[in-house]
């Protein structure tokens, strides 16, 4: 039986879930879709074994999400190729990882997200989005190569 | 491999605390908040304020650890416990006129589900001691039913659940002196000074 207080788990994990709802999403649907997660993830909470992966959980939940939000938004099948202007809060970054990232095709964007941002393992990630966990690897890293291309922190990697 | 996310400032930017608040009313509106909980500083240290959607469930004083006090009711009540101070508004404002001197009850919806049998007709039995004026366990323990059982009164003192909102600082021992307390002998002292002003 789970008795770790709900607050505990949106302390622990919510900067986590934000940083894969703005990856997955863009800007305008992260922070409902963040809202929507852990709204979710308190009703099934007292259910959750106690040996659970939280962290695992929790993606799953936010991935649900985050096809719930692009498949309400009828124009843009999900996952999105690529995020257009939109309204939001953009203009308060400085870099533009996100814009990098949105450019991602849907594949590497999620594995990039899932395993870089949330820190699952391929494993993991191969049963929220499908395919194999070699698929899941490979998506990721080709994901990272093209951000690097596009998204040159000076100084970085050098 | 990571070095562009360890050195993407954007990343770290991002903030869900302005979030909590709307997912805290949310889970109340959907009846999925078992528990809310806010702190609150006072004269005798920081006390955790807990309810359920019946009442002021939990009172904590800082020396009982707060940490471990919700933790306790994730197990005695239920897991889904969030920050959400709205819900403690009313308790909070009452405890604030108390300590500044100018409320001498409470008057807040209580759920008493922590505590059962004799030690819930003990703590039934403690609004009737007035404000400024105290009983001796002894006491206590006749008005509830049960002369005898005058240690059983201090255990039901030692684990009242809503300590000051239901004032078990007004039992003291049958010599005068002030006797345990969960908040600690000197904050019984102080509450019971300052009653008596």
């Amino acid at each position: 039986m789970i008795v770790k207080p709900f607050e505990q788990i949106v302390a622990e994990h919510g900067p986590m879930v934000l940083r894969v709802c703005r990856a997955v999403l863009g800007p305008a649907d992260a922070e409902d879709a963040w809202s929507e997660t852990f709204l979710s993830a308190l009703r099934a909470y007292p259910e959750l074994p106690a040996d659970a992966n939280v962290q695992a959980w929790l993606v799953t939940i936010a991935h649900r999400k985050a096809i719930d939000v692009t498949r309400a938004q009828a124009r843009r099948p999900l996952p999105v190729g690529e995020i257009p202007d939109r309204p939001g809060r953009a203009e308060t970054f400085t870099g533009d990882l996100w814009d990098a990232l949105a450019r991602l095709p849907d594949k590497q964007r999620l594995a990039v997200a899932y395993h870089y941002l949330a820190g699952l393992p391929y494993r993991e990630i191969a049963e929220i989005t499908g395919g194999t966990a070699d698929a899941a690897r490979r998506a990721a890293a080709d994901g990272v190569k093209a951000l690097r291309s596009t998204y040159p922190l000076e100084g970085a990697h050098s | 491999m990571t070095d562009i996310f360890f050195a993407a400032p954007e990343l770290y930017q991002l903030d869900p605390n302005p979030l909590h608040a709307q997912l805290a009313a949310a889970a109340d509106r959907e009846g999925l908040l078992d528990v809310a909980y806010r702190t609150l500083d006072t004269p005798v240290g920081s006390l955790l304020l807990a309810a359920t959607k019946q009442g002021l469930v939990k009172v904590a004083f800082d020396r009982q650890d707060h940490d471990a006090v919700l933790a306790e009711l994730a197990s005695l009540i239920s897991p889904r416990i969030l920050h959400a101070p709205a819900r403690l508004d009313p308790v909070v404002r009452q405890l604030d006129e108390y300590f500044a001197g100018g409320r001498h009850s409470f008057d807040v919806p209580l759920d008493f589900r922590l505590a059962r049998g004799f030690r819930l007709s003990v703590l039934e039995h403690l609004p009737e001691i007035t404000y400024g004026h105290t009983e001796s366990y002894a006491q206590v323990a006749a008005a509830a039913g049960s002369p005898k059982a005058v240690r059983a009164v201090g255990t039901a003192c030692a684990l009242n659940p809503l300590p000051l909102v239901v004032p078990c600082h007004r039992v003291v021992r049958s010599d005068g002196s002030y006797g345990q307390y969960a908040g600690g002998e000197e904050a019984k002292r102080l509450l019971l000074t300052m009653e008596a002003a």
